[in-house]
C-alpha cells in the first residue's frame, strides 16, 4: 500500500445555479493575459449542449484520454511515446481556436472619436488575436441554457445512443429540461495530459496531488491539448506554452479555498483531501468499463482505518494532512455516501473531481403523453397541475427516478459510462433525502413510509440528516478543508536552510568570504 | 581574395561555432522560457499540414544525411562504387530537398497571407525562413548542376570541415570550389550561428527522452519522509528541483 493524499473536489449539480461566477473569479485572477483571452480553465456548460471545446467528449474526433487495448493493457488515444513524436511536426488531433472561438473586444474609442454624422457610431468587434474586425461566430458559452438547440443541444456526443424517440422527447418544448456542468481540471489520478507531454514539463504534485505545467520545460509541442479528454489543458498561442487549471495552489497553500469555489453563489462547490492507494492506480486504469468506477472507489482509502493511518504516517503523509482527510467533504460524499460520480470515467484518466448528479430535472418528471395526463395540463398556460407535478408521496415511490424527465441513459453516459444502475441508485439515494426530510420539515410523509425509502438505499435517518447538512447548510469551513500546507517545512521545500547560514543576507547565496 | 577565403571558411565558421555554442549555454539558461518553437497549428491547422510535414522530413533526411557524408566519407564512397546505388541515393536526396524546398515555400506562404499567423511572427522568424530557404535552393542547384555530390562532398568537403574542427583549417579544397558550393557552405554557418537566437531552437530540444522515461510524472518538494525521520541525521543534500 502506498498511501498519498489527493486535494479532490465535489461539484452538487443540484445546487448549481449556472451563474458564471466561477467562470468569472477564475478568469479574472488567472486567464486575464494575451494568449489566455479564450481559456475558461473554470467554465459551466450547459447540458444538453456540446460545450467547450465544441463537442469535447467526442474522442473519436479529439483523440483523448486512454483507451484499453486487446492486450489489457492502456495507451493513449491520440498521442503517446510513438505516435506523439511522429506528430510531432503536424498534430492531427489538435482543437484549434474555432473549436474554442475567437476571442474578442470591442474597438470603444469609436463612440468618442467618431467623427459628426448622421448615423450612431457603433463599437465594432475586434479581434484580439489580428487586432482586426470580425464577425462574431461563437464565444464563451454561446449554447448557454439550451440556446441555439439544433446546432448544440441536439449536437450532444452524450446523445449518441439514446434512441431518435428519446431524444426528440428530450427537445419538445413543454418536456425539455436541461442542467448545468461547472467543470475545471479534474487532477487526475491517472493524467493524460502528464503522460502525453513529451518534454515532461507536466507533472503531479505528490504531497497534494495538483497537476501543473512548467512553464520553463514546455516546449508547444501542444501533445497535452490532444490527450486531455476533458479538453483542460489549453495553448497559449501568443508565448507558445500550455496552460491549465493549477487549482489557485497558492490559495491552498495559504488555507485559502481556490478562487472558483470561493466565489460560487450557489455553494455547489467541496474540496477536501482523499487518501488514496497509489499502488492500485494501474489496475484501476485498466480495469474493464463496468468496473472502472467501483475500481476508482477502491483506490480511496478510508482516514479512518488504523492500518491506513499508519501506512499514511510512514509515507510522509503529515498528521494534519490526514485529520484533514477524515474530515473531507469529499471523502462523505464520493465514499461514506455513495453520492457523487466521476464525469466520463470510460476516459480512464481517474479524474479526482466527482460529481454529484442533478435530480430536479427528475423530480418534475412529465411521463408518457397519456391522454389522462394530457387532461391535466392547463388548456392555456400549458402547465402541469401543482399537486401531480411535485407528488413525492404518490405510492410508487421510485417511479419519478424511473421516468425521469432527463433519460437516465443521458445521465449514465455523462457520469458512469453508460451504466443505467449506479446513477439510479445515486438517484434514489438523493430522492430517499429528500422524503426523509419532507417527513421532517412538511410532515405528510408517514414515518413507515418513509422509513422504508430509506432503508431501501441503506440509508440511516442520521445519514440522511448529514447529507442534508452538507448540501444545504453548510457552512465555509464544513466546505472546504484545506489541510495546512506546513511552511516550517515549506521553506525546505524551496531551498536548503544551510544555505543561508553564514550567507551575506538577501540576494547573496555564497558566502561573503573570498578565500575558502 | 584569400583574405576573403579565409574569413569566408575560417573565420566565419569558428565565429558560428564559437556562438551556437555560448549561445545556446546562455540562452538555455537565462531565456528558458524562449527555448521553442513557437507553434502556430493552434491559430491555423490545415494549410500548416502542407508546409511543416514535408518541410520537416525533408530537412531531417538532409540534415543526416550531410552527418553521415562528414562522419564516414569512406563508407559513403564504398556506397556510391557501384553507380546504380550511388544514382539511388541521389536521387532520394533531391526528392527530400523537393519536399523540404516546396514545404518551406508553403510555411512561408502561410505566414504571410494568414493574419493570425502573421501576428505570431517575429523578425528572426521571417529571416531564419529566408535563410533557409535559399540554403535549400542553393542545395537543389547544386545537386542538379554539379552532379554526383554524394560522392565529391565525402571526398572534397568532409576533409575541409573536419579540418575545422581539428582546429587544423585547410581551405584548399573550399577555396576552389564554384562560388554556388561556396555559398552554401557559408550560408550553413550563418544559420548555424542564428540556431540558439531563433524558434530553430527548437532542434536542439527535440524531446527524445521521452521515449525512456515513465509515461507519469510525480514530484515531490522534499522527502517528506526524510524530513518526518527525527533520527535521521540533517541532509546535506538539496532537494532534486531546488
Amino acid at each position: 500500500m502506498d498511501v498519498r493524499a489527493q486535494i479532490s473536489m465535489v461539484f452538487h449539480l443540484d445546487k448549481c445555479i449556472g451563474c458564471h461566477t466561477c467562470s468569472i473569479a477564475c478568469k479574472n485572477i488567472w486567464t486575464d493575459r494575451k494568449g489566455a483571452e479564450y481559456m475558461w480553465w473554470n467554465n459551466v456548460e450547459t447540458k444538453p449542449g456540446t460545450g467547450y471545446p465544441t463537442k469535447w467528449e467526442d474522442q473519436s474526433v479529439y483523440k483523448g484520454g486512454w483507451k484499453k487495448n486487446f492486450t489489457g493493457e492502456i495507451s493513449l488515444r491520440g498521442s503517446g511515446k510513438y505516435k506523439g513524436l511522429l506528430n510531432i511536426f503536424h498534430n492531427p488531433h489538435l482543437p484549434v481556436i474555432d473549436d474554442y472561438y475567437e476571442p474578442w473586444t470591442y474597438k470603444y474609442t469609436d463612440l468618442i472619436e467618431s467623427p459628426e454624422g448622421d448615423d450612431q457610431p457603433t463599437a465594432r468587434p475586434i479581434s484580439l488575436i489580428t487586432g482586426e474586425p470580425i464577425d462574431i461566430k461563437a464565444g464563451p458559452n454561446w449554447d448557454d441554457d439550451l440556446s441555439g438547440t439544433p446546432d448544440y443541444a441536439r449536437n450532444d456526443p452524450n446523445l449518441a445512443s439514446l434512441s431518435p424517440a428519446e431524444r426528440d422527447a428530450m427537445f419538445q418544448l413543454e418536456r425539455m429540461a436541461f442542467f448545468y456542468l461547472p467543470r475545471i481540471c479534474n487532477h487526475c489520478l491517472n493524467p493524460a495530459c502528464v503522460a502525453s507531454c513529451p518534454s515532461g514539463a507536466i507533472y503531479k504534485r505528490g504531497e497534494d496531488g495538483v497537476v501543473l505545467i512548467n512553464q520553463k520545460v514546455c516546449r508547444a509541442w501542444r501533445m497535452c491539448v490532444t490527450a486531455c479528454p476533458y479538453k483542460k489543458s489549453y495553448y497559449n498561442w501568443h508565448t507558445g506554452k500550455s496552460e491549465k487549471c493549477i487549482l489557485c495552489y497558492p490559495r491552498l497553500e495559504a488555507g485559502l479555498a481556490p478562487a472558483c469555489m470561493h466565489s460560487c453563489v450557489g455553494r455547489i462547490r467541496y474540496l477536501g483531501i482523499l487518501l488514496y492507494d497509489a499502488d492500485k492506480i494501474k489496475d484501476a486504469a485498466s480495469a474493464n468499463d463496468d468496473e472502472l468506477i467501483s475500481k476508482q472507489m477502491n483506490l480511496i482509502l478510508d482516514p479512518f482505518d488504523p492500518e491506513v493511518i499508519k501506512d499514511a504516517k510512514s509515507n510522509g503523509v503529515a498528521d494534519t494532512t490526514i485529520n484533514a482527510a477524515q474530515y473531507s467533504p469529499v471523502y462523505k460524499f464520493v465514499k461514506s455516501w455513495g453520492l457523487a460520480l466521476p464525469l466520463h470515467p470510460e476516459f480512464r484518466t481517474l479524474p479526482m473531481l466527482f460529481y454529484v448528479p442533478p435530480l430536479l430535472p427528475v423530480m418534475a418528471s412529465v411521463t408518457e403523453q397519456s391522454k389522462e395526463q394530457t387532461e391535466k395540463f392547463d388548456s392555456i398556460a400549458k402547465v402541469w397541475n401543482d399537486k401531480w407535478l411535485y407528488d413525492t408521496s404518490t405510492e410508487e415511490l421510485w417511479q419519478n427516478v424511473e421516468r425521469a424527465r432527463f433519460p437516465l441513459k443521458y445521465m449514465a453516459n455523462l457520469l458512469t459510462g453508460g451504466d443505467e444502475n449506479s446513477i439510479k441508485s445515486v438517484l434514489k439515494k438523493l430522492m430517499a433525502v429528500r422524503i426523509h426530510r419532507r417527513r421532517v420539515t412538511v410532515g405528510d410523509v408517514s414515518n413507515q413510509k418513509a422509513d422504508k425509502v430509506l432503508s431501501d438505499v441503506n440509508l440511516s435517518s442520521e445519514m440522511a440528516d448529514a447529507i442534508y447538512y452538507l448540501t444545504s447548510l453548510a457552512k465555509f469551513d464544513d466546505r472546504f478543508v484545506i489541510p495546512p500546507a506546513h511552511r516550517e517545512q515549506a521553506i525546505e521545500m524551496l531551498e536548503y536552510t544551510g544555505d543561508t547560514r553564514g550567507s551575506a543576507g538577501f540576494g547573496f547565496k555564497e558566502k561573503p568570504s573570498r578565500i575558502s | 581574395m584569400s583574405l576573403f577565403n579565409n574569413f569566408l571558411f575560417i573565420g566565419l565558421p569558428y565565429a558560428a561555432l564559437v556562438v551556437f555554442l555560448i549561445g545556446t549555454i546562455y540562452m538555455y539558461r537565462s531565456a528558458k522560457f524562449k527555448f521553442s518553437s513557437l507553434s502556430s497549428e493552434f491559430l491555423e491547422a490545415k494549410s500548416l499540414f502542407w508546409g511543416s510535414v514535408p518541410f520537416h522530413w525533408g530537412i531531417i533526411f538532409l540534415f543526416f544525411g550531410h552527418l553521415i557524408g562528414l562522419l564516414i566519407p569512406g563508407a559513403v564512397l564504398a556506397w556510391n562504387s557501384v553507380p546504380l546505388r550511388m544514382v539511388v541515393i541521389e536521387v532520394t536526396a533531391f526528392a527530400f530537398g523537393i519536399s523540404a524546398f516546396i514545404g518551406l515555400i508553403n510555411l512561408i506562404i502561410r505566414r504571410k497571407t494568414n493574419r493570425r499567423i502573421w501576428t505570431v511572427t517575429s523578425k528572426m522568424d521571417l529571416l531564419v525562413e529566408i535563410l533557409l530557404l535559399v540554403e535549400i535552393f542553393l542545395g537543389l542547384w547544386i545537386a542538379y548542376e554539379f552532379r554526383w555530390g554524394s560522392s565529391w562532398f565525402a571526398a572534397v568537403l568532409s576533409p575541409y570541415i573536419v579540418s575545422i574542427f581539428t582546429l587544423n583549417p585547410d581551405i584548399s579544397a573550399a577555396a576552389n570550389l564554384h562560388w554556388v558550393i561556396q555559398a552554401h557552405i557559408a550560408l550553413a554557418f550563418v544559420i548555424l550561428l542564428l540556431i540558439p537566437f531563433s524558434r530553430l531552437v527548437h532542434l536542439l530540444v527535440y524531446p527524445l527522452h521521452y521515449l525512456w522515461r515513465p509515461y507519469q510524472r510525480v514530484i515531490w518538494y522534499w522527502g517528506r519522509k526524510k524530513v518526518r525521520d527525527s533520527n535521521g541525521t540533517w541532509s546535506v543534500s538539496k532537494a532534486k528541483n531546488n
